[in-house]
């Protein structure tokens, strides 16, 4: 949430609906009392057999973190009500498979979520991703602090098992802030759904269906963009589509984000 | 003084989840939705461009760019193919001078592929300007072009009306019906409204008890129990509650729900009717496709009818303080928006993608309120169940799938069309039944359902064994069973939504592979990753169309794994028909290097 929350903060929740936000609130409340009563209301559940406990509430990403176990995503964003898109967090519980950024934690769950199954699955999705769009990682902006490109690390990809397919994609270069490379998108939607206007309007929207789809800019509120938000929205991308202009390769090899331990490492290293 | 655009959104409240009615209104006036109109609606409805768009985007009849005068739509169906629909394209595009996917440059015609329309018993069929045109002909193609050119309508070129209510006045439509076989509940005899004589005297839990004593599973394929749907529907605490009525049928060879609204849409309205009690609903919504839109004023006569006669507004049927109301929501050409959550965000003026469930729409559908989505069968069934009783309804079908079912049977028979049996017939009797020629497989229950050969002939068709939503394509000897699967893998690409990551390009994966098999330079390795690829898409998907979009591969490797076979190269690990020459072709010729092919 947090940084969403620092400069987005009133529309991030526009974003939520009605519901949702009953829901969201009642869980900050549920957090709340939880502090006061600690160890009252916890959710036991087991990952891969072994025992763990967390909030109500707490969606199965977040809860596995809370235990030190990493479940890996992409179109994830804290604070903001998931999209179960991308399909990488997909997990078993109780024998079906269902996404777990979108699956609430409950009383007696058994989750498989390091099985052969699950992680050929999530490598076909990397590698999918990978042919989809066309990922130069060597000179991308993002190398070393893009999720995709750790994930494809952390899953020990080679090169992708599918043939490339090359296919054309439009670069947007017309905003004064931001660029949008499609090359690199991996239509997460955590744009989409996150980075709104002060008065909760959309910058950023799918256009067209399918393999065609690709992310759009509101032209006319994206010229509005300052640099603070062209900042967000770069970081709130996890690939290297959202750019911001005027700014290259900030972090020199060996400092990024992923270059000394593979993502997720700082998930597990707790409770360890 | 207010635009064109401004008054259109003004009559539909400034309300953004009626998106899909202003697009449908300015396309009727200036046949596409363009830059400046896009910018006056979010003006007017205070969202901003990209969300009017990523809506417009969605769907195939909608369009940025100005389309043709004359728009043709032709089906791309499987069995559009079998009855000669690329001659018929071919005869298209030379009379028309254009492209399919394109538009001439005379702006007279557009021209598009289009995924079922609903008419695989008179295929090739197309939409043109909204008027639906079946059994298309080369001679034909010449003539429409020839006329258009000429300045002729669409309606003018109407030259022959289909039978029962298609020649209607208000429908005078040249689509036949094709009811081949009546049955005891849907097509039975039926004198309209007479199902609320009996309503009057039930409460709605009662409704309920009869319909869950009939055992009614849906209609549209996944056989969820309807009369426990709408339970639960009734147990959400919100008392703003809504029906929704799937009049989408996109599944490929699907067809019965046009019968359905073209000679009894009475009995679904009642059947509308008779839910909305149950349930407690504020509103009923028909969300019907637009390839049905020829259907329009015949379905809006018949609500006004029930209208003045009682059965719709207050005190419905003459019951004290049931108000209810049905109003017609138009799709624009998007198969996902059969999938009940992308239903519910297409009649919210959204994008048709599935939600994430749970909450299941039960309790968190349309508005965020309790809806039940149904079936145009179902609802046609519980009219029936209501007026003789769960026990009746019982008496027919097999142990476990009570009632009768309709089926809408193309490809290669000699009695393409509707037919309504009881659950429990065999795939072989229904072969005979409607005259299938020389059946080499039968695609059950349209793309996403299951392929089947000679093998599972005997199988029976309920849901204790074979369940489907009633498409059956019957595919003869002489056709290709890869070209056929193909068709259907082409068709999940196409209607994807794009939302799951798998579903968006495994499925071009998936197809670029078959295709290097159809060519002869697939090697036996190819049909292992096939089949192991097609594994995850049932897995890794959110929705149906997802999850079952390499049905078709996966059930055609397991029947026939010798039409595949036949096609690769044996004994081989690599395909060793690399063309080098080709494969720099592009670069060869730009560096002015040889060879250049």
């Amino acid at each position: 949430m947090s940084l969403i929350k620092r400069i987005f903060s009133s529309k991030t929740e526009e974003n939520i609906s009605g519901e949702q936000k009953k829901e969201y609130s009642e869980n900050e409340d549920h957090k709340n009392t939880n502090k006061s009563n600690v160890m009252n209301d916890k959710i036991k559940f087991t990952i891969d057999g072994k025992e763990c406990k967390a909030d109500k509430g707490a969606n199965l990403v977040e809860a596995a973190k809370a235990n030190g176990i990493f479940i890996p995503t992409l179109c994830h964003l804290e604070g903001v009500k998931p999209a179960g898109s991308c399909r990488i967090c997909n997990v078993k519980i109780n024998g079906r498979f269902m996404t777990a950024c979108t699956t609430e934690i409950a009383d007696g769950m058994m989750i498989e979520n390091n099985t052969t199954d699950i992680q050929e699955l999530r490598n076909i999705i990397i590698e999918t991703l990978f042919v989809s769009g066309n990922h130069y990682c060597p000179a991308c902006e993002k190398s070393g602090n893009c999720e995709l490109q750790a994930l494809g690390y952390r899953y020990k990809m080679l090169v992708p098992r599918f043939p490339f397919e090359f296919e054309e994609k439009v670069v947007d270069a017309s905003t004064p802030k931001i660029f949008i490379d499609r090359n690199r998108c991996i239509l997460c939607k955590r744009c989409v759904r996150s980075l709104k206007t002060k008065d909760g309007k959309s910058i950023f929207a799918i256009n067209g269906r399918g393999h065609k789809a690709m992310i759009n800019i509101d032209h006319e509120l994206a010229n509005k963009m300052t640099d603070e938000e062209a900042q967000n929205a770069m970081d709130t991308c996890p690939v290297g589509s959202i750019l911001k202009k005027e700014r290259g390769y900030v972090d020199p090899i060996g400092s990024r984000k992923y270059d000394k331990k593979p993502i997720g490492s700082e998930i597990e290293s707790v409770n360890k | 003084m207010s635009s064109q655009v401004q008054s259109i959104v003004d009559k539909f409240g400034n309300d953004a989840t009626r998106l899909m009615d202003i697009f449908i209104d300015i396309s009727k006036d200036k046949g596409h939705v363009g830059e400046e109109d896009i910018a006056e609606i979010a003006d007017q409805l205070n969202i901003s461009r990209v969300d009017v768009e990523q809506t417009l985007s969605f769907y195939h009849f909608f369009s940025k760019e100005p389309r043709g005068k004359y728009n043709i739509y032709l089906n791309n169906s499987v069995v559009a193919e079998f009855m000669g629909r690329e001659e018929v394209a071919d005869a298209v595009e030379k009379a028309t001078g254009t492209q399919f996917g394109s538009v001439s440059e005379d702006g007279l015609f557009g021209l598009y592929d289009t995924s079922c329309i609903g008419m695989n018993d008179q295929e090739p069929a197309a939409i043109i300007n909204g008027v639906v045109f079946p059994k298309i002909t080369t001679y034909r193609v010449r003539e429409l072009i020839k006329s258009f050119r000429a300045g002729k309508t669409v309606t003018e070129m109407v030259n022959s009306f289909g039978g029962g209510q298609n020649q209607s006045a208000l429908i005078k439509s040249m689509v036949t019906n094709n009811l081949n076989r009546r049955g005891a509940v849907i097509f039975s005899d039926h004198t309209a409204g007479d199902s609320f004589i009996k309503l009057g005297s039930m409460k709605p839990k009662e409704v309920i008890e009869e319909v869950k004593n009939s055992n009614i599973r849906g209609r549209g394929g996944a056989g969820f129990p309807t009369g426990l749907k709408w339970e639960f529907c009734t147990r959400a605490g919100n008392k703003e509650r809504y029906l929704l009525c799937n009049a989408d049928e996109g599944e490929p060879g699907t067809f019965k729900d046009r019968v359905i609204l073209t000679e009894i849409p009475h009995l679904l309205f009642e059947g509308m009717v008779i839910a909305g009690y149950a349930i407690g609903a504020k509103e009923g919504i028909l969300y019907l496709r637009l390839e049905y839109e020829y259907l329009q004023n015949h379905l809006e006569t018949i609500l006004d009818d029930f209208r003045k006669k009682g059965w719709l507004g207050k005190n419905v049927a003459g019951i004290d303080g049931f108000n209810y109301d049905i109003r017609i929501q138009f799709g624009a050409g998007a198969y996902v928006c059969g999938e009940e959550t992308a239903l519910i965000e297409s009649c919210e003026g959204k994008r048709g993608e599935p939600r994430n469930r749970p909450p299941f729409p039960v309790s968190v559908g349309y508005l965020d309120k309790p809806t039940v989505v149904n079936n145009v069968e179902t609802l046609c069934s519980v009219v029936k169940i209501i007026q003789n009783g769960g026990e009746w309804y019982k008496s027919m079908g097999t142990k476990e799938t009570s009632g009768t079912k309709l089926l809408s049977i193309s490809g290669d028979v000699r009695y393409p069309g509707v037919f309504e049996i009881e659950w429990g017939m065999t795939i072989r009797e229904m072969l005979e039944m409607a005259g299938a020629i020389d059946p080499k497989a039968v695609q059950v229950g349209g793309p996403s359902g299951r392929l089947i050969g000679e093998n599972e002939f005997d199988r029976t068709i309920c849901y204790e064994d074979l369940p489907t939503g009633g498409a059956m394509i019957i595919i003869g000897q002489n056709r290709s069973i890869l070209d056929v699967i193909k068709n259907f893998t082409e068709f999940f690409i196409e209607e994807s939504c794009g939302s799951c990551a798998p579903c968006r390009y495994l499925t071009v994966i998936l197809r670029n592979r078959l295709q290097k098999i159809i060519d002869g330079k697939g090697v036996a390795k190819d049909l292992e990753y096939l089949a192991h690829w097609g594994k995850q898409m049932k897995m890794a998907n959110r929705c149906g169309l997802g999850q079952t979009a390499a049905n078709p591969i996966l059930s055609g490797l397991e029947n026939f794994i010798q039409d595949f076979e036949a096609k690769i190269e044996k004994g081989k690990d690599f395909d060793t028909k690399f063309d080098l020459d080709k494969a720099i072709q592009e670069s060869s010729r730009a560096v002015g290097r040889f060879p250049q092919a």
